[in-house]
């Protein structure tokens, strides 16, 4: 009886005590959850998930909080995704967040533009130049076309176009 | 036809196609009247245009400088003819993409003025290394084969690389093209030449040129060319067989070395040049002229006078296509370069650019063969064919939604898209072109990808500049009301030492 009992907790308490020094002293194998999740995410930082940018977004679903259909600018694919590396059921894109646009970029229409510099603080990737009475302008290139810049300018002189195709990147 | 020669590798698959070629090789090269307007596109792609030098009104000479390439992307442009800059304007390049490219518009004056800086090359120049490869680099000259690379970058790829020979290449494997044969049969001494200038540059003796079977006169001619100073040049004759002028597919010929996927002839010590570019060399040694003409061949059932031209870079296509007889009633289609990897163009007011080997009219477009799609058999048959011993068939079945993963370890990226599966397909599968649709559609997805990155750092950059200033307000604010503690404890004590006092 005791016999048995030592078969089987010796190698039971050693294994437990193996595991426990593992996870502790080796390094885990994985970037955590929440670099994995942002890297999925389309970087737009645009919020309309709710969460000031990707990665809080990113932190939210790696904890439970948020669920993986709330990213409008990753529209369907990213969902996708995220369902894949969360093993969740993909949802169609909660339609409080908005709807899929297309890939798009702020233009500030600069006979209108009258220099107030609201829009600068409100750029999520500081692609906005300018300083306060002089003319602004969007870097096309840096531009997420996450759209918070259109609230905070008061004279509304900010479009945002559809992204022009890009050079070298189809041919 | 001769037979190849003796100790040359296999290539896997490739094609024996007819060759098409005899009703353009007649005859000898015709010179193409200059065209009363050229148009010079500054490079290839919009984003990697040359800058131009010159601007509307101003009067420009045959060989002047008109736009400063950004090597290695694009090269310097040389007005093509004299006359006056009409205009600076963006135009459709004769190209896949086909997307806008910024073009100078030159009115020519008939004169044909050479500019005054164009003088051959002086020995000190011939001789010494870095100097021709900068008077290469100056000329603008792109290499001729058909794909138009600036020609000195690809020289200054192989320096350093413990090169052990360079490779002209002759061998013109695909159908209908012949402006390297009749350049071969006519100007041989002159490919030589260039080939000695460009081994100058490489600072190596060893050169070989392919040249295919079923040029027998052109072989005859540059076997004569290469007797008269036969050091370090030899003549290699290949078998006729379709893509064996493909760099890679040529390296392996010659060598049977591979050219590592995702790498260049000069991984394994070979350089892969035009004859064409060569001759182009050898010109500006002569005359100093820099790249301002080549050769086009003008062929298919649509032209009336089939034929190899040297036109002026820059001449509409139509104005090219009445030199050559006009058109007849079969024409219906243009292609730019051969049947197999060719660009179908919407129409003929292009301009003759580097890449224009070859302007094919036909009546209808050579690579569609009218038959209907069926679904894959999985018969093997492309695997058999491609020269580049991919697996067509499996990259067909994950290019359809593309399957990113799927396709690298497939290799997509190392198919030439030469079209032998094309062709050989029995279900009549448009391979290629749904390889080349999935090429664009993973640039288009890395290039998203390079973007997201660089947004993620930027907003990452500005959260800790913003926390930074955060802290360091809150930090001023902690300093204040220390400061503020520490006045009160000494006002405390300063009032009890005086009540203290007073009490005395």
């Amino acid at each position: 009886m005791l016999g048995a009992v030592l078969t089987l907790a010796v190698p039971a308490f050693a294994a437990g005590f193996g595991l426990a020094w593992a996870a502790r002293r080796l390094p885990a194998d994985e970037e955590p959850l929440t670099e994995r999740i942002d890297a999925l995410l389309p970087q737009t930082q645009c919020a309309q998930c709710g969460y000031p940018g990707c990665r809080p977004y990113a932190r939210a679903i790696a904890d439970g909080s948020a669920g993986i259909n709330q990213c409008p600018p990753g529209g369907e694919q990213t969902i996708r995704a995220l369902a894949e590396l969360l093993g969740r059921e993909a949802l169609p894109l909660d339609p409080a967040c908005g709807t899929e646009p297309g890939p798009q970029v702020a233009v500030i229409r600069e006979a209108e533009c009258i220099g107030c510099a609201r829009c600068l603080p409100a750029c999520p990737v500081d692609a906005i130049v300018g300083a306060p009475q002089y003319l602004h302008t969007v870097i096309e290139r840096e531009c997420t076309g996450c759209e918070l810049c259109l609230d905070p300018c008061p004279v509304d002189c900010i479009d945002l176009v559809p992204v022009r195709p890009v050079p070298g990147a189809e041919s | 036809m001769t037979a190849p020669t003796e100790g040359l590798s296999r290539l896997h698959g490739g094609l024996r196609l007819p060759a098409q070629k005899t009703h353009s090789t007649g005859a000898p090269i015709r010179e193409v009247a200059v065209a009363p307007r050229l148009i010079m596109p500054l490079g290839r792609k919009a984003g990697a245009a040359a800058r131009p030098l010159v601007a509307a009104g101003d009067r420009v000479t045959r060989g002047q400088r008109i736009a400063e390439g950004r090597p290695p992307v694009s090269a310097n442009v040389h007005a093509a003819s004299s006359g006056t800059v009409a205009a600076i304007e963006d135009r459709p390049a004769p190209a896949r993409d086909g997307g806008a490219v910024p073009c100078i518009l030159i009115d020519t004056d008939g004169d044909d003025r050479l500019h005054e800086d164009c003088r051959p090359l002086p020995d000190s120049i011939t001789r010494d290394p870095a100097a021709l490869a900068g008077a290469v680099e100056d000329a603008g000259i792109l290499g001729l084969g058909g794909a138009a690379y600036p020609t000195a970058p690809k020289l200054a790829e192989g320096l350093g690389q413990g090169l052990e020979a360079l490779i002209l290449n002759g061998a013109e494997c695909e159908p209908c093209i012949s402006c390297d044969d009749r350049l071969m049969r006519e100007q041989a001494a002159d490919i030589v030449s260039g080939a000695r200038l460009m081994l100058t540059i490489l600072g190596i003796r060893e050169c070989l040129v392919a040249i295919e079977s079923d040029k027998p006169e052109a072989w005859q001619a540059m076997k004569a060319a290469v007797a008269e100073a036969p050091e370090g040049i030899r003549l290699v004759q290949l078998p006729t067989v379709y893509p064996s002028g493909g760099e890679d597919q040529l390296v392996r010929l010659l060598t049977g070395r591979e050219v590592p996927s995702g790498g260049l002839p000069a991984d394994v010590g070979y350089l892969v040049h035009n004859v064409g570019t060569a001759e182009a060399v050898a010109r500006l040694a002569a005359s100093g002229e820099p790249l301002v003409s080549r050769v086009v061949t003008v062929t298919g059932d649509g032209i009336a006078e089939p034929g190899n031209y040297r036109v002026r870079l820059g001449t509409p296509m139509a104005d090219l296509a009445r030199a050559a007889g006009g058109y007849t009633e079969r024409a219906a289609c243009l292609i730019m370069g051969g049947p197999m990897t060719g660009v179908s163009l919407p129409h003929d007011d292009f301009p003759v650019v580097g890449a224009t080997n070859c302007l094919l009219f036909t009546r209808e477009p050579p690579a569609v063969s009218g038959e209907p799609e069926r679904p894959c058999i999985r018969c093997g048959e492309c695997a058999r064919v491609c020269p580049v011993r991919l697996q067509p068939q499996q990259l067909h079945r994950h290019a359809g939604p593309v399957d990113e993963e799927a396709l690298a370890l497939f290799g997509l990226d190392d198919c030439i898209e030469c079209g032998c599966c094309d062709l050989v397909c029995p279900s009549h599968i448009p391979l290629t072109r749904s390889f080349r649709r999935a090429k664009a559609a993973l640039r288009l997805k890395a290039h998203e990808r390079r973007k997201a990155e660089r947004a993620r750092h930027r907003f990452e950059a500005r959260e800790r500049r913003l926390s930074r200033r955060e802290q360091a307000a809150r930090e001023r604010q902690e300093d204040v009301r220390r400061q503020a503690g520490a006045e009160a404890i000494r006002e405390i004590l300063e009032r009890r030492r005086r009540g203290r006092g007073d009490e005395d």
